[in-house]
């Protein structure tokens, strides 16, 4: 069902896509924009012609209006059928992935294309010609761009520029030796006479054209790569370097092959040492050129969401249109367009993360990782549908084997001695294995394909016997290789990648390695590699940051506040599905107050009390302050331990101090915001009367650590700030006794000392921070009907001090649920809770009022 | 041949250091150049103020712990035996030697390296990782980016994840633990040395 709800936002979004950046494009895309156009321009004209109506003949109440809205509708259903071809890979792919046994064993890479194979018999069985092939403009124009946005945009950076040397070693150096190793080797087996085999006589091929075609089939492609390899958790280093190489060797190889493309139009004779210098210097200025695009690009996205503070909504559309544009420009100005859209994405990845609300930066992820997936299904199947053709197919045993035989050879010899080379200067070397599983990772996909397609049959007359042994290459190492890789992986027993688990002292100790290694290799005079980072870092931080980072951002940007997010996130959350799991709360949602509301009820206690403070600042906070200032810890032994009284602590506490919203939450429309209509002023209050009484709770339970001193000094002087008031202190400190079951309302005294002590217990824990801002604010907002609700609560705690023992079930918390929402007042509530309490009887509870009115807008 | 080993003579104990540490003559020759050149008053012993004229060292956070790592004997001044056995824990591990080395632990084994690390958090030479020392940590390496409370309750959050036996403070052996996962050889190696 997700999936499906992929494919049709992959379908809305390229079309959108593909609007928004028509004129750029030109041609291919008129159809498209003229559908929309005439879609908005019929819209319009519908409404004109009510207008007119109206004044016309009186009010027609309703009327059929067919031939306006005609063009349109036929256009959309056009689109639908046009769509259609695109849709039924995609439905493929959610076949594949309903069948996880079968893509444990075998790729989806070359499960699609077998799909792909299926398909093209039966349109070949239909039609007897074959309709659809991938032609190149639209893979590389429309398919292409998104898998590589996608994959620059999610490369890990750090990863990616340690190992760059390597990976340009490999994927310059070693690109050029695979296409010259292939096309001199053919050239020569001609020449020996090995091509002689086939029906159709002598090979008309020359030496430049067997070195174009060799160009052509030299690139590792990143489509298949990541299909197989991210199935095959191989470590890191290892798949930074087959993937890297992979992204960057594409724009290698489509620049060899316009250069040899060049050389082949311009002819044997005409080429000398000139052209050839030409030809080299282009192939670095194409591709420094598309990098430097790129980059530039990536600057703009990352500039542009740097002020898109007022219109979220929309901020994900800026790095898809202009990752895209990028594309575009490079493939313009003939630059390289792969290694535009990649440097873009890599360089736009941390500042858009830090700039963009999390809600945007989710969208792009999901999106982008939507957008590639569709696009590489379409690949693979359009590459199985290919095959089904019978004008490509020609058969030259002896130059599709030896092709065959020679990339994988090539491949071998090339990996084993550029690693060789580059182990010499490596800080860890690759290891035997991981160069076997570089080698035979080096599959060959719809570059390939895509490339060979745009030959130009009239300078090259065997042109189709290229496509055809193309294609073979292609499903030879993605579906033979793809499918032997992961028993390769075991066999040889490669590295995996280890499932890390982030902790905070690991980060820690990590930044400390770095900085040390910096300030040995200081020390010991040399300038290594962590010289020149912590200088990049320097200039980053200070200028780069500066410029294309929100103000906001910028301080929160350390990793390590990264992790520590991270980490109470992941509590927050265990915390949510452990209450889940109690089987209470179905009104848990994914709104962070309710989720706070909810553990309360859940695992928190006044007496007896863990470390567990008030996390929840920082899970509420999230939206305005991503970084939470509390720390949370979960210590699930001690919540069992007191998880009975804990329980009926908490309804009591919830029955007391939550705020009742006289107000029903109203949706509202608006097309840049999502978020209900909540009142600040009302989430304010309740957060912090849940805070204040949960600090005072649970700093009470903590004992034995020495204290900081600002601690006891922020207590005491809120203790003096809240004696004038009382109120709100005053409830605090009898339910607390009342939960303690000895003392009553008479030991506040008590209470106040035993609270200045446990403050300082919890050092270092909570944060004294809050208290001064909380304190005036809830002094002013003490509803009245709460002050009231005091009087009687002795009576309540009595109440609830009959109530231990009494076991918690999940009616029981059920209960609570209306509470919150209720528009009924506190008072109604707490006195229909003391006759039913008195009589410990739970179930002889009045039934719950109505259950609040739905919510659904504002969380789907 | 010839020249190297001549030059090799100035170097005191070189045979005996080369064993000890596992550099190589020539690594020891680089060294010893450095060494002097950090002694500008070729008194053939470093004082802390020769570290501090260290141009990158001011600006590293942790520069001043990294300086008194090398002074951790007590005594104020280093000479090059020490400062070789201090730097030799960056040596990149070699996995060949590491077969055979059953003679003696090398300084840039793992657990070397790892106590290398550990000293640098443990000022008071406590064997453990005080909350305090923590956050002294924490603070010259995040800065001012965070305010005090987030960086206590960090430090909190560090010392519950490592601490085992409840003591507040991460003790060495709590400490190896927690960094069990971490690829120290590479993380505390650098290139040059190897």
């Amino acid at each position: 069902m997700l999936r499906c709800g992929y494919a049709l936002f992959w379908l809305l979004g390229s079309v959108l896509l593909i609007c928004v950046v028509s004129p750029v494009k030109g041609e291919a895309v008129v159809t498209h924009e003229g559908s929309h156009l005439k879609l908005s321009k019929s819209s319009h004209s519908n409404e004109s012609q009510h207008g007119h109506s109206s004044n016309a003949t009186g009010i027609p109440i309703i009327s059929f209006k067919w031939h306006h809205v005609e063009t349109s509708y036929l256009v959309a259903f056009w689109m639908i059928k046009e769509k259609k071809k695109y849709i039924l890979p995609l439905a493929n792919r959610e076949v594949i992935e309903a069948n996880h046994h079968v893509t444990s064993v075998i790729p989806e890479s070359a499960l699609l294309i077998c799909f792909g194979f299926i398909l093209g018999g039966m349109i070949w069985a239909a039609d007897k010609v074959q309709t659809f092939t991938l032609t190149p403009t639209v893979f590389f124009l429309y398919l292409l761009p998104q898998v590589i946005l996608d994959a620059g945009y999610h490369m890990p950076n750090k990863l990616f520029f340690t190992n760059l040397g390597g990976i340009l070693v490999h994927a310059v150096i070693g690109t050029c030796w695979n296409a010259a190793s292939l096309g001199l080797s053919l050239w020569g087996c001609q020449m020996g006479g090995a091509m002689g085999i086939s029906c159709t006589g002598d090979l008309d091929i020359g030496l430049l054209q067997y070195l174009l075609f060799g160009s052509l089939m030299a690139a590792v492609d990143p489509v298949a790569v990541i299909a197989v390899f991210e199935q095959v958790h191989v470590n890191d280093v290892l798949f930074i370097m087959v993937f890297g190489e992979s992204l960057l060797n594409d724009g290698v190889t489509v620049v060899l092959f316009n250069v040899f493309d060049a050389f082949v139009s311009l002819g044997g004779p005409k080429i000398d040492a000139a052209e050839i210098i030409k030809g080299i210097v282009s192939f670095f200025v194409v591709a420094f050129g598309g990098s430097l695009v790129g980059l530039g690009f990536g600057l703009l996205i990352s500039l542009l969401t740097r002020c898109t503070k007022n219109i979220q909504i929309i901020e994900p559309g800026f790095i898809f249109v202009l990752g895209y544009l990028s594309y575009l420009t490079a493939e313009m100005l003939s630059l390289s367009a792969i290694l535009s859209i990649v440097f873009c994405g890599m360089c736009c990845q941390k500042y858009v993360r830090a700039n963009m609300d999390e809600n945007s930066v989710q969208t792009v992820r999901y999106a982008m990782k939507a957008f590639a997936n569709g696009s590489e299904t379409i690949i693979f199947v359009f590459l199985g549908i290919s095959a089904i053709d019978k004008v490509i197919w020609v058969w030259n045993t002896g130059f599709i084997l030896l092709t065959l035989l020679f990339v994988l050879v090539y491949r071998f010899i090339g990996v084993f001695f550029l690693t060789w080379i580059l182990n010499r200067f490596r800080l860890v070397p690759l290891e035997f294995v991981d160069q076997v599983i570089m080698s035979y990772g080096g599959l060959r996909g719809a570059v390939a394909y895509g490339l060979a397609v745009m030959l130009d049959e009239n300078k090259i007359k065997e042109k189709n016997l290229m496509v055809c042994t193309t294609l073979i290459v292609v499903y030879f190492t993605v579906i033979l290789q793809g499918i032997t890789m992961k028993p390769l992986v075991m066999w040889l027993k490669v590295k995996r990648a280890a499932v890390t688990e982030v902790s905070l002292l690991e980060k820690l100790t990590n930044k400390m390695f770095n900085h040390t290694l910096v300030a040995i290799e200081d020390i010991s005079g040399q300038i290594g590699h962590n010289y020149m980072r912590s200088k990049w870092k320097y200039f980053e931080e200070n200028w780069m940051s500066w410029i294309l980072m929100k103000p906001s951002a910028r301080k929160k940007q350390d990793q390590l506040l990264d992790v520590f997010h991270q980490l109470n996130l992941k509590d927050a959350m265990e915390y949510v599905t452990e209450g889940e799991r109690r089987g209470s709360l179905e009104f848990v949602r994914n709104e962070n107050s309710i989720i706070d509301f909810k553990k309360k009820s859940e695992s928190e206690s006044f007496d007896i009390n863990n470390a567990n403070i008030s996390n929840d600042h920082g899970v509420m906070s999230n939206t305005r302050d991503p970084i939470p200032s509390v720390s949370l810890e979960m210590h699930e032994q001690t919540m069992k331990a007191v998880r009975e009284a804990e329980a009926i602590n908490a309804h009591h506490l919830l029955d007391q101090h939550l705020y009742k919203s006289r107000k029903q939450h109203r949706h509202r429309f608006s097309r840049s915001h999502f978020d209900i209509n909540r009142d600040e002023k009302e989430v304010q209050e309740i957060f912090q009367r849940t805070m204040r009484n949960r600090l005072e709770s649970f700093t009470s339970a903590k004992m034995g650590v020495k204290p900081p001193k600002t601690i006891v000094k922020h207590t005491q002087k809120e203790q003096q700030q809240k004696m004038p008031n009382g109120k709100s202190m005053d409830k605090a400190k009898t339910s607390y006794s009342g939960d303690e079951g000895s003392e009553g309302d008479s030991a506040s005294g008590y209470d106040q000392s035993y609270m200045r002590a446990t403050y300082r217990a919890g050092a270092g824990i909570e944060n004294p921070a809050f208290m001064p801002d909380l304190d005036p604010m809830d002094l002013l907002q003490i509803p009245p009907w709460l002050a009231e609700s005091e009087l009687d609560s002795s009576m309540v705690a009595l109440s609830h001090r009959a109530q231990v023992g009494l076991p918690r079930t999940p009616s029981n918390l059920r209960r609570l649920a209306p509470l919150r929402i209720s528009t009924r007042s506190t008072d109604s509530f707490t006195l229909e809770n003391i006759p039913d309490t008195q009589q410990m009887d739970s179930d002889q509870l009045p039934p719950p009022p109505p259950p609040r009115p739905p919510r659904d807008d504002g969380y789907v | 041949m010839g020249s190297s080993s001549s030059s090799r003579n100035k170097i005191p104990n070189a045979q005996e250091l080369m064993d000890q540490t596992g550099f190589s003559s020539a690594h020891l020759l680089r060294l010893y150049d450095r060494f002097e050149c950090l002694d500008r008053d070729n008194r053939g012993y470093l004082s802390p103020d020769d570290f501090e004229a260290v141009g990158g060292l001011a600006m590293n956070p942790i520069g001043g712990r990294i300086i008194d790592a090398f002074f951790s004997s007590g005594q104020d001044t280093v000479d090059f035996s020490s400062f070789v056995r201090i730097l030799a824990h960056f040596r990149p591990t070699d996995r060949n030697r590491n077969k055979e080395g059953t003679q003696q632990e090398l300084p840039n084994s793992r657990t070397r390296k790892l106590k290398f690390a550990f000293q640098l958090y443990d000022l008071d030479r406590d064997g453990k990782i005080s909350r305090e020392e923590l956050l002294q940590v924490l603070r010259a390496m995040l800065g001012l980016q965070v305010t005090e409370e987030q960086l206590q309750s960090i430090a909190e959050r560090a010392i519950q994840e490592a601490d085992l036996d409840k003591d507040d403070a991460i003790s060495f052996d709590e400490f190896k633990k927690s960094l069990e996962k971490v690829d120290i050889d590479t993380k505390m190696s650098i290139g040059f040395l190897k």
